[in-house]
């Protein structure tokens, strides 16, 4: 059957564009900052980035504005025929990946500048990472999704291997290369299952477009015990598990945020982390909306291990960038107990975004401060490194310290709140075994933590001549730029203002 | 009005005139309480952020900012004190900060627990800040800084009604405190500093555990902790709950307050800290696990109080016994007195663990004390130390010839801390003795055997410092670095202050005493049921029996007075009779 000009006029009516103009700007923005560089003359190239940034910016602002005047009358309300659905949640995931994309563009200008390497992809791929975050988000249909994911992960794989000369980027590279397509492969053969047993028209309420997740979602609750999509299921989890890095799918982190440029391991801890956290919680709450509850004891073991894992692993490490990579698993497992506890207590949902807002707060402020101390052999930093950062630059050691303090959960920090909130609901939702776990955890990571923060600030004593340590590649010499200096200041505030009056829970919650 | 500990009439009108303000202003004495908290905050910050500044410029700034606080807590405590109530709640305030939905908001307020202890953490900062000012540390603003924050902390926890607050205070109080260590302390700070922050933290995060498992049992959607004991006290949780609830919240509490065998960290922590972070640390943080107990987990819990009974009273034993050998077999002045103050916690546990209102009200009455004594043990052994070159008994003596008033004051701290009558320390281990006498006697014999090891290891430590022959190693430092000064002026401020505290207390426990009596009757009263049908009869009434089926010693006048107030320190209606009252009916039978 030829379909009329009717049916197509009827799908073009849901094509709603005015609703992902904020996508769409960084669409353009992205294709722009190509086209500048052939337009502006070498000399004035550096506005590159800084138009990149504005334009997140502006973005970013209207986007706030737009959700504070319209107070979000499209909640709940689906466009493109499903292919998005608009949620409270997915705002907050606009904000926090424009706030994350500013962020990695800044550090990236900052780590470029003392390198000589290619500018101008580098923010244009941040850019098309960003806005495929922010529809990644946004999906409420498995090809949305995939779709959304790959054009992530294409990025992803050109900014770790963006230091071609360094045999370590290039190592993250195809380290993540091969780990994500097989991820992406588990994930599709997921999606396929599920398509091929929601799709069934042999069976009750098979659904019209067996890929989007109202309609598996109305299939599952007709067919819970179909095994075709109990086994879907578990792929796509498990592929969604290997973005975030949830143990037993850590393997590729800590190699790849060792090698990847610094700003592009912030943008993989940050937003990469985020996103799958989002995305876990959607397909939770949408098509899987019926095993959410039966799947909480599973959720629950695999964060426990998760957060064991995360911190036991990075208990002996001394390089940085390895350390945030395993630590990072931990912060993972904690907002896995989050989710986990989503179907007791509905409130936690809130908890885990301002979770992911601490973190990107707390984890931007020790990676700028990582760009700045890191020399040229930027994937070797060893805590060592830090030694004497106290002294060299007061500033520098303060936000450090404000950073690493709000990641362990230290109050008056935002990462205490966040911690405090996930632990009141794992109570709630009698995860008992959890929580002592997450405890646990906690207490691991301070050994690490202060161990960074006591290398920065604590005064050395003065070694005997013969065992003095070799004095540590080109430290901190460099003075703090204005922008640095005001961004760390605002993101130190940021974390500081959160923990005292965390009251900007109430737009999140 | 106060009773009148001495008839002096200008003093009597100034308590007059302060009842009659805090009556005629009723936000006056709330404003001051938040102001208290807040003044050190901002100055702390001012100090760290101002970079360094001249010394003298520096020194009367902090010194004005450790003074204004140490002001407002004992005008706080003598308008409490003078306040003749029910022990109830006074100077409240409640500010939103955003967590209205979790039953989250910033309550302050004081009780006659509190109060005495806000007191002391008032003075204590005060005399470390001052000790402080004069110790030339480098980096002083930060020192300075780091400090006021702490003491900000401190004042915030004894001050917090609710018991998110109560916990983040204390923490505000502690990181201070490992960053000082860390940068400032002496031999082995990274290695105690390291250690100090694990075990605090696993400490602080099990009682934060404790508390988020009342909050939630209890259903109420609520971290007010006046609100969850009268709800408690009526409907209390399930025994089982009780049970796990008040584990963590004593393991939490118990590693905090450095309870054998989770005291490791004390006296290795407090020997490499600088003497003023170990002054409030050891005085005035450490309290925040007992106060906690106090105020919070038996209150709220005592049905598990009651079953967890058994074990804390040998684990507080081994505090007292075992420790207090160790602490005879110390050599390291610094050490020593870490390990006392580790004894001491067992004094206090034990009063707690009689679960009589006397024992309870003596732990309150010891906590000051010994917050008091312990801070001025420790200036006075910085200061040993600054003349000596070492914290090594063995190698010091004879230093009573060149410093006179150092050895009177470390004499007098000595006697302080072992509990010789006119010091406060005496009231609280007389009535803590009391209270496990009436508890079980065997354990009374056992605790009172303390008494002779504190004054063994005490005595001792004054016999070797300052009295005997130089020992070559000082001889050495003194032939080298001149002979040792005697105290100067800034040094014996602070611990003058202390001293006088010590003293005014020891001579006039009631004024102290008083208001812990009354606050401890309420908080511990069997509360009348009246909801229709709730048979649940409160656990606290329990508490009571046990206090009143056990007469035989000889203080008759303890025993019951009524079915209704079993108490046995104070009943509320004749609060001038009391156990340290000064000029009650019944003075002579008091002992």
């Amino acid at each position: 059957m030829i379909p009329s000009l009717d049916t197509y006029r009827a799908i073009a009516a849901d094509n709603l564009w005015i609703t992902i103009l904020p996508e769409i700007a960084i669409a353009v923005l992205a294709l722009a900052v190509l086209v500048l560089e052939l337009l502006l003359p070498p000399g004035r190239r550096y506005w590159i980035p800084r138009i990149a940034m504005g334009g997140q910016g502006l973005v970013l602002a209207g986007v706030g504005v737009a959700f504070c005047l319209a107070a979000d009358p499209l909640a709940g309300r689906t466009a493109f025929n499903g292919m998005l659905q608009f949620t409270p949640l997915g705002d907050a995931a606009r904000v926090f990946f424009l706030v994350c994309g500013i962020l990695v563009c800044f550090l990236g200008s900052l780590f470029l500048r003392r390198r000589d390497l290619p500018r101008v992809e580098f923010f244009h791929l941040i850019l098309v990472a960003t806005g495929a975050f922010m529809l990644l988000a946004q999906s409420s249909h498995f090809l949305m999704l995939f779709l959304a994911l790959e054009t992530v992960a294409v990025a992803l794989y050109i900014l770790v291997g963006y230091q071609r000369q360094s045999a370590a980027s290039l190592e993250g590279g195809l380290k993540l290369l091969i780990p994500s397509a097989l991820s992406s492969a588990i994930l599709l053969a997921g999606i396929v299952l599920v398509y091929g047993a929601a799709g069934n028209p042999l069976l009750v309420e098979t659904a019209a477009d067996a890929m989007r997740f109202g309609d598996v979602a109305a299939f599952a609750r007709a067919n819970p015990d179909n095994p075709l999509l109990l086994l879907g299921m578990m792929l796509v989890l498990a592929g969604v598990a290997f973005k975030i890095g949830l143990v037993p799918f850590q393997i590729w982190i800590p190699d790849v945020y060792q090698g990847a440029p610094t700003p592009v391991t912030a943008l993989l801890a940050v937003a990469s982390k985020g996103a799958g956290v989002i995305v876990l919680i959607n397909l939770l709450q949408g098509p899987f909306e019926t095993f959410h509850a039966a799947l909480v004891p599973a959720l629950a073991v695999v964060a426990m291990v998760t957060i064991l894992f995360g911190n036991l692993a990075a208990l002996g490490q001394r390089k940085v960038k390895r350390l945030m990579g395993l630590s990072g698993i931990s912060h993972a497992g904690f907002l896995l107990l989050g989710v986990a506890a989503i179907p007791a207590v509905p409130w936690v949902l809130g908890a885990v975004v301002f979770y992911l807002f601490v973190y990107l707060l707390g984890a931007f402020a020790v990676f700028a401060v990582m760009i700045h101390v890191g020399g040229l052999n930027d994937p070797e930093q060893r805590i060592e490194d830090y030694e004497e950062l106290g002294k060299a630059s007061p500033f520098l050691a303060g936000v450090l310290c404000i950073g690493l303090g709000s990641l362990a959960g230290i109050p008056p920090l935002a990462g205490f709140i966040a911690k405090l909130l996930l632990f009141i609901a794992a109570f709630q939702a009698e995860l008992y075994l959890l929580l002592g776990i997450a405890v646990v955890g906690v207490v691991i990571s301070i050994y690490y933590y202060f161990g960074w923060i006591r290398a920065a600030v604590f005064r050395e004593p003065p070694a005997p001549q013969a065992f003095a340590p070799p004095a540590a590649a080109e430290t901190v010499t460099h003075p703090v730029s204005v922008s640095m200096r005001l961004a760390l200041v605002l993101l130190a505030a940021m974390t500081v203002l959160l923990g005292l009056y965390p009251a900007v829970l109430h737009w999140v919650l | 009005m106060i009773a009148p500990a001495v008839n002096f009439a200008p003093l009597t009108g100034i308590l007059q005139w302060q009842q009659g303000l805090h009556v005629a202003v009723p936000w006056l004495n709330g404003a001051l309480l938040l102001a208290s908290i807040l003044f050190p905050l901002v100055a702390g910050f001012a100090l760290l952020l101002a970079g360094p500044k001249p010394g003298r410029a520096l020194g009367v700034v902090a010194g004005v900012a450790f003074l204004i606080p140490a002001l407002f807590a004992v005008w706080l405590w003598s308008t409490y004190a003078g306040f003749r109530g029910e022990g109830e709640y006074l100077f409240r305030t409640d500010i939103s900060t955003g967590l209205d939905a979790f039953g989250i908001s910033l309550k302050l307020g004081l009780n006659g627990i509190s109060a005495p202890l806000f007191l002391m953490a008032g003075i204590v900062g005060l005399a470390a800040g001052l000790f402080a000012i004069q110790s030339g540390m480098e980096r002083m603003h930060a020192y300075l800084g780091l400090l006021l924050i702490m003491l900000s902390g401190l004042l915030g926890l004894f001050a917090s009604i609710d018991l998110f607050f109560f916990y983040f205070f204390h923490e505000f109080a502690l990181i201070p405190t490992f960053i000082m260590i860390g940068i400032w302390g002496g031999r082995g700070r990274k290695a105690a500093a390291m250690e100090m922050t694990i075990y605090l933290t696993l400490g602080a995060l099990l009682s934060l555990t404790g508390l988020i498992a009342v909050y939630v049992q209890s259903g109420l959607n609520s971290f007010d902790m006046i609100t969850l004991r009268e709800h408690l006290a009526v409907i209390p949780l399930a025994t089982a709950v009780q049970q796990y609830a008040f584990g963590l919240l004593l393991f939490g509490f118990g590693i905090l307050v450095s309870l054998w065998p989770f005291h490791t960290w004390a006296p290795r922590g407090y020997a490499a800290a600088p003497a003023s972070a170990a002054m409030l640390h050891a005085g005035v943080l450490k309290k925040f696990g007992l106060y906690g107990l106090v105020q919070v987990a038996v209150p709220l819990l005592p049905d598990g109080a009651l079953s967890w009974s058994p074990v804390l009273i040998y684990l507080a034993l081994g505090n007292v016994l075992i420790i207090g050998f160790v602490t005879l077999a110390q050599r390291d002045l610094k050490r020593m007195i870490g390990y006392s103050s580790v004894m001491h916690m067992g004094y206090i546990f034990l009063g707690i663990v009689s679960l009589s209102t006397v024992g309870i009200g003596a732990a309150v009455f010891l906590m000051f004390a010994h917050g008091l004594s312990i801070a001025l043990l420790f200036l006075l052994s910085a200061s040993i130390e600054n003349r000596t070159g070492t914290t090594d008994l063995f190698c010091m003596g004879g230093l009573a010839r060149q410093t006179p008033v150092l050895a009177g004051f470390f004499v007098a701290a000595v006697f302080a801390a072992i509990g010789l009558p006119g010091f406060a320390n005496f009231w609280g281990e007389l009535a803590v003795f009391i209270a496990v006498f009436e508890f079980e006697k065997w354990l009374g014999v056992l605790v009172i055997l303390g008494i002779i090891i504190s004054a063994v290891y005490g005595l001792r430590a004054v016999a070797q410092i300052f009295y005997g022959e130089a020992s070559d190693a000082l001889a050495g430092h003194v032939a080298k670095a001149g002979a040792p000064s005697d105290l100067k002026g800034a040094e014996r401020a602070p611990a003058l202050l202390l001293l006088l505290a010590l003293m005014f207390s020891g001579f006039l426990p009631g004024t102290i005493a008083d208001s812990i009596n009354r606050s401890v009757e309420a908080t511990y009263r069997p509360v009348q049921v009246s909801l229709s049908g709730g048979s649940s009869m409160p656990a606290a009434s329990q508490i009571r029996r046990m206090t009143a089926t056990s007469p035989g010693f000889p203080w008759e006048s303890l025993e019951v007075r009524d079915h209704h107030t079993a108490g046995l320190w104070l009943p509320p209606d004749q609060t001038d009779g009391g156990l340290f009252a000064m000029n009650g009916p019944d003075r002579t039978n008091n002992p």
